[in-house]
């Protein structure tokens, strides 16, 4: 059977870059493809070129970060310096700081006597450190927060988000709804109902149930914990309303025409799979794909020769050494060409996942970004994969 | 201070959580490291937490569910069982055993007291699924007078990344706020002198990149710093170097004869030895010497964590086709029981 030809619409970076209707680039992808690094270089390649960028990052590498000039955690974007002046482009970078992110939600919703109470609450202090989803919720509330500034003050015309290294890519787009409709729950509702109004009417519908929760709830947990959890509540009550409104904004803003979805990968069957579905996922809620980019695939130096061919011919002078030249490169040449073998099997590998996945997704534009030998950590390495990026 | 030798490390231990950057091989490595327990007659308990369902994909077998099921078993004894615990099924369970709820249990599900508890306090989540794991600890086959031998000889548990690793296990810290008292803070309580106890470590899996090696440098400092035991870190995906190193340096040195001596070794066994195929050979050398480098330099930071390491090697093919059952090989041969 003749294998499908590899022809992926290619992903014309350059043209999304320069265009100025793209506002936002959303860059996901399941853990550890190199979302970060992708990001960081979409945006110093669109600061290089003239526009003004903020990057938005979630859990960069130490030294990826301090190659962007950010050594804190603070939460406010950073210029990185001597990016793209020459041009009137500009870069700034920052790192989210979840947790602060949701203390400013919480301050800008509610009197400061509340946010105080809200703040000191053992439940509070719980959820908005590590409650599932609340580092996705708080990247898209950030990315809400920066398109205002931008709108507001001028300073940016492009925004490059990282997305939160959640264990599916698809927990980022499912996080919002998630906290939300927790929040919503019917046994949340039932402890703040005496707050609200015809509460009590509700109480009595439910008050056998509500008594055996509530019961339930205080032997196993504790009778403190619940009078916890009413006061949190309670006092977010009034928070509701902004919280879910943000994050219909939010999530309005990701389908317009002005974001762009980047979905990362790396050449290896599960990345991909998980780039399948969240392909697949962004038509189904109508959101603007750009492309998909492919991490860290193997090339080869000498795509001439064989991977078969090399360990053949290493064998060949294997076999021949005896009377071959015993000096001090002997054994160089079947050295190097085993190891051009194993680089061609890799290659083969990748090269295979990523065919499988376009025959699934023709019309989905997609580039290549070569492995490189090291890793990533200064704006010259951000700079080659950049323009991989852009030719891939 | 050196680095403990590996039996002194391992010697009575019966929990081994596993734990590592996200994308490692963490999954794959508690697998390898339960057959490995297996291959000497013990009877192991596999467990995952975070409902990946990592463990089934990795034997190729249906999903699993809250039961524990049989995966391998040898013929000298050993067994690997598995079980993905779920935080809401161990409550409901939980509540069972202690309360007798009968219906009331569904009656809470209905009313979305059990989503409630385990998700507006991610404590108590975590409370209820190292308690399923403590449980399997500590079950003995006999009745309650008369315990009998244990159930399982080890527990191996695929547990969060490195990220999150020391939050999940230091569940009494995490409930300290939240449950005050109650039987939630007592499990708690004895759940952590349990992970604190030298019959629990921790293992740390890597891979020769920066930011693996990274987090697993700073887990294992928060580990001890909080003081959970440390077993050994795993080097995964090791690539052994295919060209020596004297011949790398050379090769960096004398491009020219080196490039000469090539397209003549090339010629002599009739591969086209086009200027580029010949350069060609000869970058990839030189990426290679690089990635060796850094390789080395990261080796190098890992053992200056003085934890004892075990090496597995890429696998080329996948963990499909007995890939799994090599690693474990490879674990017994590196000497763990």
């Amino acid at each position: 059977m003749a294998t499908p030809p590899l022809a992926p619409e290619p992903l014309d970076l350059d043209a999304l870059l320069a265009d100025p209707a793209t506002g936002i680039i959303v860059c996901c992808g399941s853990g550890g493809v190199g979302k970060t690094t992708t990001a960081a270089a979409l945006g110093l390649r669109a600061a290089e070129s003239g526009r003004r960028v903020v990057v938005l990052t979630i859990d960069p590498a130490r030294r990826l970060a301090q190659s962007l000039g950010l050594t804190e955690l603070d939460n406010t974007p950073r210029p990185v310096a001597g990016v793209g002046d020459e041009v009137g482009g500009s870069l700034h970078a920052m790192m989210l700081d979840m947790k602060r992110t949701f203390d400013e939600v919480v301050e800008a919703h509610s009197t400061p006597e509340k946010a105080a109470q809200i703040l000191a609450n053992p439940f509070y202090q719980s959820v908005s450190s590590s409650f599932a989803g609340t580092q996705e919720y708080m990247a898209m509330e950030k990315l809400g927060q920066l398109r205002a500034q931008a709108e507001r003050e001028g300073t940016w015309n492009l925004i490059v988000v990282d997305t939160p290294p959640s264990r599916s890519a698809l927990d980022f787009l499912d996080a919002p709804k998630r906290l939300g409709s927790f929040l919503d729950g019917r046994f949340i509702r039932l402890l703040t109902a005496p707050a609200r109004a015809g509460g009590r009417a509700y109480l009595k519908v439910f008050s056998v149930g509500a008594t055996i929760a509530a019961v339930t709830v205080s032997r196993v947990l504790g009778g403190q914990l619940l009078a916890d959890v009413q006061t949190f509540v309670s006092a977010l009550d009034t928070m509701f309303g902004g919280f879910r409104e943000r994050a219909d904004v939010t999530y309005a803003l990701l389908k317009e025409p002005a974001t762009a979805f980047v979905v990362v990968a790396a050449p290896e069957r599960d990345a991909l799979r998980e780039a399948a579905y969240f392909v697949d996922r962004l038509e189904s809620e109508g959101m603007p794909l750009a492309g998909v980019v492919v991490n860290r695939v193997q090339t080869l130096a000498a795509p001439a020769l064989s991977g078969s061919r090399a360990a053949a011919a290493a064998e060949q002078l294997e076999d021949g050494a005896d009377t071959a030249a015993a000096d001090d490169l002997a054994g160089l040449t079947p050295a190097l060409l085993r190891l051009h073998a194993d680089l061609a099997e890799v290659a083969t590998r990748h090269e295979g996942h990523v065919r499988r996945f376009v025959a699934g997704h023709r019309e989905v534009p997609l580039s290549t970004v070569p492995a490189s030998a090291t890793d990533i950590h200064d704006l010259e390495g951000l700079r080659t994969v950049s323009a991989a990026l852009a030719t891939g | 201070m050196s680095t403990p030798p590996l039996d002194r490390a391992l010697d009575g231990v019966r929990l081994h959580v596993v734990t590592g950057k996200g994308g490692v091989g963490k999954t794959t490595v508690a697998a390898a490291l339960a057959l490995a327990l297996a291959r000497q007659g013990k009877r192991v308990l596999l467990a995952e937490v975070e409902g990946r369902q990592g463990i089934s994909q990795t034997f190729d077998v249906p999903p699993l569910g809250i039961e524990e099921v049989r995966l391998v078993s040898h013929a000298g004894g050993g067994e690997v069982w598995g079980i993905s615990v779920d935080a809401k099924a161990a409550l409901l369970e939980y509540l069972q055993m202690f309360y007798k709820l009968g219906r009331a249990g569904g009656a809470l599900e209905r009313m979305g007291v059990i989503d409630f508890a385990t998700t507006i306090a991610p404590g108590v989540r975590d409370v209820l699924l190292i308690g399923k794991v403590y449980e399997a600890v500590g079950r003995t086959t006999g009745t309650r007078r008369h315990k009998g031998p244990r159930t399982w000889d080890a527990v191996v548990l695929d547990a969060p990344p490195t990220g999150r690793i020391t939050r999940f296990l230091n569940v009494n810290v995490q409930v300290a706020d939240l449950a005050r008292m109650g039987p939630i803070h007592s499990q708690a309580e004895s759940i952590t002198r349990m992970l604190r106890h030298p019959q629990s470590v921790v293992h740390v899996v890597t891979l020769l990149e920066e930011m693996p090696v990274q987090e697993t440098v700073d887990a294992i400092g928060e580990l001890s710093d909080a003081g959970f035991g440390l077993g050994t870190v795993v080097v995964n995906q090791v690539r052994e170097p295919l060209v020596d190193e004297a011949l790398l340096e050379i090769a960096a040195a004398e491009p020219e004869r080196v490039a000469a001596r090539v397209r003549d070794d090339l010629t002599g066994v009739g591969v086209r030895a086009a200027a580029r195929t010949v350069n060609g050979l000869l970058r990839e050398a030189h990426d290679h010497a690089e990635r060796v480098e850094l390789e080395r330099s990261l080796t190098d930071e890992v053992a200056s964590q003085r934890l004892p390491t075990l090496r597995l090697p890429v696998l080329t093919g996948g963990v499909e086709d007995g890939g799994i059952a090599a690693l474990a090989d490879q674990l017994v041969e590196q000497g763990v029981r």
